[in-house]
């Protein structure tokens, strides 16, 4: 099983979502944090790290000794890392996709591999609830090589809860793509609804059944309501604005640990989410 | 020309609603709406698009079954597994490489360029606005970023203005890196929460890794004033200029509601003054 958290808009509340259902659940859970970029799971989780990881990614060495400067790889290199100056090869290791295309395509055997490190995995455990998450180094352009790997820490045996980043280009479908169930967070402003609806525009693509919570939904207006209701989409939950929740977020505490009754709240969130991925 | 743009790491902490009141009260610029996988600034601006045109980049591989042989090939080479048993292409999964096409024996591979979204060049009641709108579940929003970066420059230069302000994505990586290549400077807005601070750490870092100044501002500030005051020490310790505070307040959502920015919706309000006084800061240092 695997529940994904997804938003289109940043600062809905996907982490809040995802750190409680986790917390709330209990054992026999895997939350994933896959926005390397800013993750944040791991402020409120709290949990005790007993595994980490390089994450790097292939990208070529030339050997000036075999090279015979024929220039095939830069012809099938499509990302203009690697291009032949003069009498020698210039590789560009950020632009590199890590295809393999020039590897294959030498006739010389010229090409080798070599690990360009691009962030770090860290794995542990808290309480039972096993937690893993990733972080891209600062200054590095890819987060997609870094976001596959926490997705490789899915435990099939467990509930799997994945907080994606926000938007809905590569990162988002890399974090969402083959998960049962897509949580899309918003809040009732023009900005969530814009942004709610390429979501669910991106989830439908990916043809994953999908239903929303309302974050600060006392603050706005009813056109995400509106919209939901129009597109059949079920509300899964609503949380109203609260001082004492916004207080409880700012300070790295959980809901379900902090306030009463959310514990409750946030089961009954899953056994709805149950209720819709059985119905198909 | 100065160039001016809004980050936060952290999303949601209210980058497009400072930048829509800076359009009110910033003379003579091009506004930029470089946040283009969930652009919004065009809700509050409501622009008159005048020029449109497609955002074309990088290519797709489809398999043409006629020519087909099934020989196996592709789906050996292909890196991101795009290809499927019965030989049909996973246009997501595709990284567009080609290496697929290269090397089918067949020549059985179409390798079309993508359109990948829209790019808009508009006048506002705030004046000339440059957006763009990347395709739902499409890549290469950096090189979109970098183009709508390229016609705001264009027009302002058409115009004779020497500013433009610029709002930016979330994040750290290939989209924000691209929105903030080369700019005068940065504002990060942020908010006072854990996360917040946690998110700023890492756009900091990445400003100073770029070497373009950062000025910092708190929203919200009054959610959690000891936590403001960690962050402004934070930044004041690395050097960093704080150009304010901004209270909470529900008035930034009602004038997004009526389309307006806070300056238009209350002018007069606190929160309103205290985006002023943090633009008239930002004006002195550019």
């Amino acid at each position: 099983m695997i529940i994904s958290i997804a938003s289109g808009k940043g600062g809905t509340g996907k982490t809040t979502i995802a750190t409680n259902l986790a917390v709330a659940l209990g054992t026999d859970v895997n939350l994933l944090d896959c926005d390397v970029e800013e993750p944040n799971d791991h402020i409120f989780i709290q949990p005790d790290i007993n595994y980490t990881e390089r994450v790097s990614l292939k990208v070529p060495q030339v050997d000036m000794n075999k090279c015979s400067l024929c220039g095939l790889c830069q012809e099938i290199c499509q990302f203009q890392a690697i291009v032949v100056v003069g009498k020698t090869v210039l590789t560009f290791p950020e632009l590199c996709h890590s295809c393999g295309g020039c590897m294959e395509v030498c006739s010389e055997d010229a090409i080798t591999e070599i690990d360009r490190e691009m962030g770090i995995f860290e794995s542990g455990s808290r309480n039972g609830l096993e937690f893993a998450y990733g972080r891209i180094f600062v200054g590095q352009v890819m987060a997609v090589p870094v976001i596959e790997r926490v997705r490789a820490a899915v435990q099939p045996d467990k509930v799997n809860i994945i907080d994606a980043p926000p938007g809905t280009s590569c990162p988002v479908i890399s974090s969402v793509k083959n998960t049962d169930f897509v949580i899309l967070v918003t809040e009732p402003t023009p900005f969530g609804l814009n942004d709610l609806k390429l979501a669910v525009g991106m989830v439908k693509i990916l043809n994953i059944p999908h239903g929303i919570v309302i974050n600060r939904s006392d603050l706005g207006d009813d056109k995400v309501m509106e919209y939901a209701n129009e597109e059949n989409i079920p509300i899964l939950m609503e949380i109203p604005f609260d001082r004492q929740i916004a207080e409880t977020y700012s300070k790295g505490k959980l809901l379900v640990e902090e306030l009463p009754d959310w514990k409750e709240r946030f089961i009954h969130l899953h056994e709805k989410i149950m209720d819709h991925v059985r119905e198909g | 020309m100065k160039e001016l743009i809004v980050i936060s790491g952290k999303g949601g902490t209210g980058k497009t609603s400072l930048l829509g009141a800076f359009a009110s009260l910033a003379k003579d610029k091009v506004l930029c709406d470089a946040d283009v996988d969930a652009a919004d600034l065009y809700l509050i601006l409501e622009p008159d698009i005048k020029e449109r045109q497609d955002f074309q980049e990088g290519h797709k591989a489809i398999i043409n079954l006629d020519k087909c042989t099934e020989c196996g090939l592709c789906r050996e080479l292909c890196r991101f597994h795009a290809i499927s048993t019965e030989f049909i292409v996973d246009p997501i999964d595709c990284e567009g490489c080609g290496v697929c096409v290269y090397f089918c024996p067949e020549d059985a591979i179409d390798f079309p360029i993508k359109t990948c979204g829209e790019l808009f060049i508009s006048e506002t009641r705030c004046g000339p606005m440059v957006h763009a709108r990347l395709g739902i579940a499409e890549d290469n929003s950096g090189r979109l970023v970098t183009l709508t970066r390229k016609h705001a420059k264009e027009l302002a230069e058409e115009r004779g203005f020497n500013l433009i302000l610029t709002d930016g994505p979330p994040g750290l990586a290939c989209p924000v890196i691209a929105s903030i290549a080369g700019a005068t400077g940065v504002l990060i807005v942020t908010e006072p929460t854990l996360s917040g601070h946690h998110d700023m750490d890492r756009v900091v870092e990445l400003a100073n890794h770029f070497q373009i100044p950062a000025y910092v501002c708190v929203n919200k500030f009054d959610l959690n004033p000891k936590m403001t005051e960690t962050i402004e020490a934070y930044a004041q310790d690395k050097g960093l200029p704080i150009m304010g505070r901004i209270p909470f307040d529900p008035i930034f959502t009602e004038a997004m509601v009526q389309k307006q920015t806070i300056i238009e919706y209350d002018g007069s309000s606190k929160a309103a003054g205290a985006v002023k006084e943090i633009w008239e800061r930002l004006k002195s240092r550019l």
